[in-house]
């Protein structure tokens, strides 16, 4: 992480609870100089930024979280990092704790453990005009004197007391490290010294306390000793032991004592000018957002929202995008000589580039309102609002916005699961929500349907087609509903989840931190996502041009055909009085569509020799069950780049050439095709049996791609493909040959 | 009686526990027995509720709620 330098640089960590303003103070110190990645093997983001000066500072932005005794994971890298645990990391030499003024207890007894891990620590008192407003004054002198700490007031998100928190950081002599004050129980207490001293050849004097305590109540702590220090782990089941039979609490001591040396501290140094239970502005404004009947109407009017941004306010940059890339293909093919090095740089290259800028104002327009979200404070709110129905199915009612945002695409919608705090909730969510159907669904359900389903009526203002169309998103829906039960039942059952979650008060969103979190996240998703997406892209195209094939000689001889027609022609022209060269042209015109079929014909030989061709083959004999036929099967291979690449997929191999989604030429063409014995490949039932496969199957290597960077390992990503594949071909089977059963055949 | 006793608007003292194991996550987030705890709503569809605690909000499901012995003034 360390870039070469050679001025001398200090590490500090930055922790806090979570919504203290912990991403602003970080934004705010280190402005751009961030790099995001992740601690080895595990989900938690690792971020860190540079502030430059005499001295250089690598600041590590730690996880959001409200302890240090590890019950998550992100608890766990957290305290890793600041004791200096984490494999290939030294532990910090500064703490900076970001506290929210108008909640000090909480915050605080964050602050307590941090301070006992023996490190110097800085408190950044965040939030002074909340607590002001609250009718909070808060004595800065006496909780200095109290925590034995320095501690900076300030309102970061007006960018007071950065400047002076900054220069606390830089200045040559760190604080002092600051005693224990608070106290454990007396039975409790008295067995720590004997944990400590077990501890003695492993760990420096000032973390031995906190370590021993940890290990006391926390087996997953515990455990990392087994091999380590043997003596000392043996020690700690034994003093349990001893503790439980003489009914010591000591599970809870820890949080006791904490709490009640900080409740008479927070009430000396923070002094209420108010009745502290009188309504604020924020209860009011949630008798509205959370009453019975508007809250879920208001939400439901978000969601739409959002939705109808995501889905159509991002299209035409997306169309433009596209447009643009067809465009600079077009260009460089003008501009270069025909070879296979052009066919790579504008099929491959520009192609692949494309595919990953194509979801940028998606996830940019996501990531906007989401940040609207999470700042004003509803997010929360949302989530308590759906909670009880997402609980059901075994998701959370945080869930919900990533879930939804799938329908317009699973990338931004995977990316938004990160607004679970729960890291389980997390992933059930990233597992599940490739089944909503996504925008690039929609051309394939449009052109099958469209060719396939009859147009009829249905109650009147129904239309068979509008039926079959929504019966797409439900089916979608409903699975992504049932795998998540599934998954909670059966994959991550074991203690059910806490879900206790801090409803802060709303406040006025900043834009400046809201356009800051979406160039972040668009960054994370170009940078990690985009190199997997962009080299699944070529290997694509290589699999569909290669190997190549010499073209055959009836289409040979069809050429010499065709060149001798235009010479013919040519020279009849100009016996009629043209000149040379435009009788030539006249010629070329003239017999145009001829050499576009020709053309049309030859890619289609070409592809269905390439390996994408000879796969299709392949895989027929276990796609034949569902109806498809090779040319199906090829399609679904090359749909992995995108579900939409199926339609130009086939066009090529029925040589349609380039087309549109509804054109109308492919529909007669797939409407025509027959297998040897005379039957069509397409009937209405195998359209049917296409549709779902498309609905449950994860065609889709972008998805893969952002899945494995939100999860940090490809287990997941390969999970979720084949039950997802696993799904589509059992349901596709089920409908093509029960239909043929029932003789829809 | 537990915290679920009480109707949206009420105050009570945290007493302690319901069960053997206390939710130590509750804990840390400041649901101390001796704490004064208000029960301010339910979600609209009934669960999870909304609770202020040491002068913050904090939402938690109904089966949490009933790990939370409490005592009315
Ligand atoms: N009133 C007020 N709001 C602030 C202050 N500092 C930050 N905020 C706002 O508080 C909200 C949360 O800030 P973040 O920086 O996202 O908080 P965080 O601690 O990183 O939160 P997580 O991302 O959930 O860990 C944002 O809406 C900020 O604009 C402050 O000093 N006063």
């Amino acid at each position: 992480m360390a870039e070469s330098t050679s001025r001398p640089t200090r590490k500090i960590a930055l922790i806090g609870n979570p919504n203290v303003g912990k991403t602003t103070v970080f934004n705010l110190l280190t402005g751009m100089r961030q790099k995001v990645g992740n601690y080895p093997g595990v989900t938690v983001e690792r971020k860190v930024g540079r502030i430059v000066g005499d001295l250089d500072i690598d600041l590590i932005d730690l996880p959001g979280s409200y302890s240090l005794s590890p019950k998550s994971l992100d608890e766990r890298i957290a305290y890793d990092v600041l004791i200096g645990h984490l494999p290939g990391e030294t532990a910090p030499d500064l703490a900076v704790c970001v506290v929210d003024a108008s909640n000090l207890e909480r915050n605080l007894y964050l602050v307590t453990q941090v301070i006992d891990v023996g490190l110097p620590v800085i408190v950044a008192l965040n939030m002074t005009d909340a607590a002001e407003e609250a009718g909070l004054s808060i004595d800065v002198k006496a909780l200095e004197e109290s925590l034995g700490v320095p501690v900076i007031p300030m309102v970061a998100s007006r960018n007071d007391g950065i400047g002076k928190l900054k220069y606390r950081m830089r200045q040559e002599e760190l604080p002092e490290p600051a005693e224990r004050k608070w106290e454990l129980m007396p039975v409790v207490a008295e067995v720590i010294p004997d944990l400590e001293e077990e501890l003695k050849s492993h760990l420096p004097e000032k973390s031995r306390f906190i370590e021993a305590l940890q290990c006391l109540t926390s087996d997953t702590m515990l455990e990392s000793w087994l091999t380590r220090a043997p003596r000392f782990h043996a020690r700690v089941l034994a003093v349990r032991e001893r503790l439980e039979e003489r009914k010591a609490p000591y599970r809870q001591a820890e949080i006791m004592g904490r709490y009640n040396w900080l409740s008479p501290l927070v009430a000396r140094v923070a002094i209420k000018q108010k009745d502290p239970n009188q309504q604020t502005v924020s209860d009011r404004i949630d008798a509205v957002l959370t009453h019975r009947i508007f809250g879920p109407l208001l939400f439901g009017l978000v969601l739409l929202l959002i939705f109808q941004a995501v889905f159509t306010w991002a299209t035409p940059v997306m169309d433009g995008i596209e447009a643009g890339v067809v465009g600079l293909g077009d260009l460089v093919r003008s501009g270069m000589p025909p070879s296979m090095f052009t066919d790579l740089l504008v099929d491959g290259v520009i192609t692949g580039v494309g595919n990953v800028v194509v979801f940028l104002p998606q996830i940019l327009l996501l990531f906007f309102f989401l940040g609207l979200m999470e700042d004003t404070g509803y997010m929360a709110r949302s989530a308590f609002i759906m909670d009880r129905v997402m609980h059901r199915v075994g998701l959370s009612g945080g869930s919900v916005v990533p879930m939804l945002s799938s329908f317009a695409c699973a990338i931004p919608g995977i990316m938004a699961a990160r607004t679970l705090a729960n890291p389980r909730d997390r992933l059930i969510t990233i597992m599940v929500a490739p089944l909503m159907s996504c925008s690039a669904r929609l051309p394939v359900y449009t052109l099958f349907i469209a060719a396939f389903l009859p147009t009829g009526a249905v109650l009147g203002i129904f239309t068979f087609q509008g039926i079959a169309m929504f019966s797409m998103y439900l089916l979608g829906t409903v699975m992504a509903f049932i795998a998540a039960f599934v998954l909670r039942r059966f994959v991550f059952k074991g203690e059910s989840s806490f879900f206790a979650m801090e409803l802060p008060p709303y406040r006025m969103p900043r834009f400046r931190q809201i356009i800051w979190r979406m160039i972040d996240r668009s960054k994370a998703f170009v940078v990690r996502a985009g190199k997997i997406i962009f080299g699944m892209s070529v290997l694509l195209w290589v699999l569909a041009t290669f190997p190549r094939s010499n073209t055959p000689d009836e289409m040979i001889a069809e050429r010499a055909t065709i060149d001798l027609q235009i010479d013919t022609r040519a020279d009849s022209l100009q016996a009629a009085g043209m000149t040379a060269s435009n009788a030539l042209i006249e010629a070329q015109v003239a017999m145009n569509g001829a050499i576009r079929t020709l053309d049309a014909r030859e890619s289609a030989y070409q592809i269905e020799r390439s390996v994408i061709g000879r796969m299709g083959h392949a895989i027929e004999p276990i796609m034949r069950p569902l109806g498809f036929d090779w040319k199906i099967s090829a399609g679904i291979i090359s749909a992995f780049a995108a579900r939409e690449v199926i339609i130009s997929a086939l066009a090529t191999l029925y040589s349609v050439g380039d087309i549109d989604d509804d054109s109308p030429l492919l529909r007669e063409k797939l409407k025509a095709d027959r297998y040897a014995d005379g039957s069509p490949v397409y009937t209405p039932l195998v359209a049917v049996s296409l549709l779902v496969f498309f609905v449950l199957a994860l065609q889709c290597m972008s998805t893969l791609a952002i899945a494995r960077r939100e999860t940090n390992s490809w287990k997941w990503p390969a999970v979720m493909w084949l039950y997802m594949t696993g799904l589509a071909w059992l349901f596709s089977f089920v409908i093509y040959q029960g239909g043929k059963a029932l003789g829809l055949g | 009686m537990t915290l679920l006793d009480l109707k949206p608007g009420q105050r009570a003292c945290i007493q302690g526990w319901t069960t053997v194991e206390p939710p130590l996550r509750l804990m840390e987030l400041g649901l101390l027995p001796g704490t004064d705890i208000e029960f301010v709503r339910f979600a609209p569809l009934g669960d999870p509720i909304d609770i202020k605690v040491r002068g913050y909000h904090l939402s938690i499901r109904k089966t949490e709620a009933a790990l939370i012995r409490i005592e009315r003034p």
